[in-house]
């Protein structure tokens, strides 16, 4: 092997090191400083407000979510789902058995591992570096494998034109038209002005905590690491971000 | 080819019924350019005159991409004024607060109808909120 060979490889092989490290610690680098947003909801302050829409009254407010009486073309963000249907925990489970029957607050999951973001034909659905599982009105052509493909029935579809069903509607965010899937955006547009999710400040009990997951000081992670908590359907791998206390 | 005549006086007349419209456009005035309501309160908008009557679409998708898919809100204008990019809370909401003064006078004259408003809410016509900020 003559010298200019030699030279030439350990350029090479000195550059490639170099390049991975700086590759690795780049992304170690952005991994922290990214946040990962996520809540948790006490299901026992819940149920104590039994018959409390305040949560949800406020999210369809804010989003000109349109209040339509036939149920096959339902739209919402946020709903109260039994207990028992909402988490799959056998009948002889005795920790959750006082909560069996009572209604809790479901909706969009901002799932680790979203199945509606793999299934997305035009990529108008996507999770956000922050881990908000967020919608493109613009691009969504309405084919719906995004509602099939959601295991927690998250995603409404616009059968109908929603407008007539939003009375009045608040200018600050745009309605949706006939032919497009809607779900929650934790509320993205309040976050980019500072403000926390409609639910969140809605709930009269502050049964919603909203915050970094990623950030052990956050309120969020207090709250988790203190109690036992509950994720929806987490043997399907999707990894949901919203925790259930109980 | 006895009917010759016959034929020939068909054709012309055909002709004559599916060209007519544009006969009649070029006989006629050219129509008006429509009368738009001037913004209150501001003068100068984000981009010139000549490029927002041609190609506004164009910024209001650039907008739109960077709002939605980028979560980038703020717009830095030729002037170097900041400015929420957002076509109810800036263009209609700061300067040209009645829509159907402005914007709905040029696209009726040009006969189209954007899908714009299919879901985005007008907000109530009103004193404009200060001009662009």
């Amino acid at each position: 092997m003559n010298p200019g060979r030699r030279v030439f490889l350990r350029m090479a092989g000195s550059a490639a090191v170099a390049t991975a490290a700086g590759a690795a610690l780049g992304c170690v680098a952005s991994e922290a400083r990214r946040r990962r947003l996520g809540m948790a909801i006490d299901v026992q302050k819940c149920v104590a407000d039994n018959g409390c829409r305040a949560c949800i009254d406020a999210c369809h407010r804010a989003h000109n979510v349109p209040a339509i009486p036939d149920v096959r073309h339902e739209v919402k963000w946020i709903w109260k789902e039994p207990f028992e249907r909402a988490f799959a925990v056998e009948d002889r489970d005795t920790v959750t058995a006082s909560l069996r029957g009572q209604p809790v607050p479901v909706f969009c999951n901002h799932c680790d591992n979203p199945p509606c973001v793999r299934v997305c034909p035009t990529q108008a659905t996507w999770a956000r570096d922050d881990g908000v599982v967020t919608i493109d009105e613009h691009r969504c052509i309405g084919c719906r494998y995004c509602v099939a493909a959601c295991p927690y029935g998250s995603r409404s579809f616009n059968w109908v034109d929603p407008r007539p069903f939003v009375p009045a509607p608040l200018s600050a965010y745009p309605t949706r038209t006939r032919g497009v899937v809607e779900k929650c955006n934790l509320c993205e547009e309040r976050l980019a002005v500072g403000q926390l999710p409609a639910c969140v400040e809605a709930c009269p009990e502050r049964a919603m905590v909203f915050g970094d997951l990623r950030d052990p000081a956050s309120n969020v992670r207090r709250v988790l690491a203190e109690q036992y908590s509950l994720r929806r359907k987490p043997e399907l791998g999707t990894r949901p971000q919203l925790y259930y206390v109980i | 080819m006895r009917d010759r005549v016959l034929i020939l006086c068909g054709l012309g007349l055909f002709l004559a019924v599916v060209t007519w419209p544009a006969w009649r456009t070029l006989a006629s005035a050219p129509a008006p350019p429509p009368e738009l309501a001037r913004p209150v309160g501001s003068t100068r908008c984000v981009a010139p005159v000549e490029f927002m009557r041609a190609s506004h679409m164009t910024l209001l998708v650039q907008w739109r991409d960077r709002v939605v898919r980028d979560g980038v809100r703020t717009y830095v204008d030729r002037d170097g004024r900041e400015v929420r990019m957002s076509l109810t809370g800036t263009c209609i909401g700061a300067c040209h607060t009645d829509k159907t003064k402005f914007c709905d006078r040029c696209h009726d004259y040009a006969k189209v109808t954007p899908t714009c408003w299919n879901c985005h809410v007008v907000p109530p016509a009103g004193p404009p909120a200060g001009g662009v900020r």
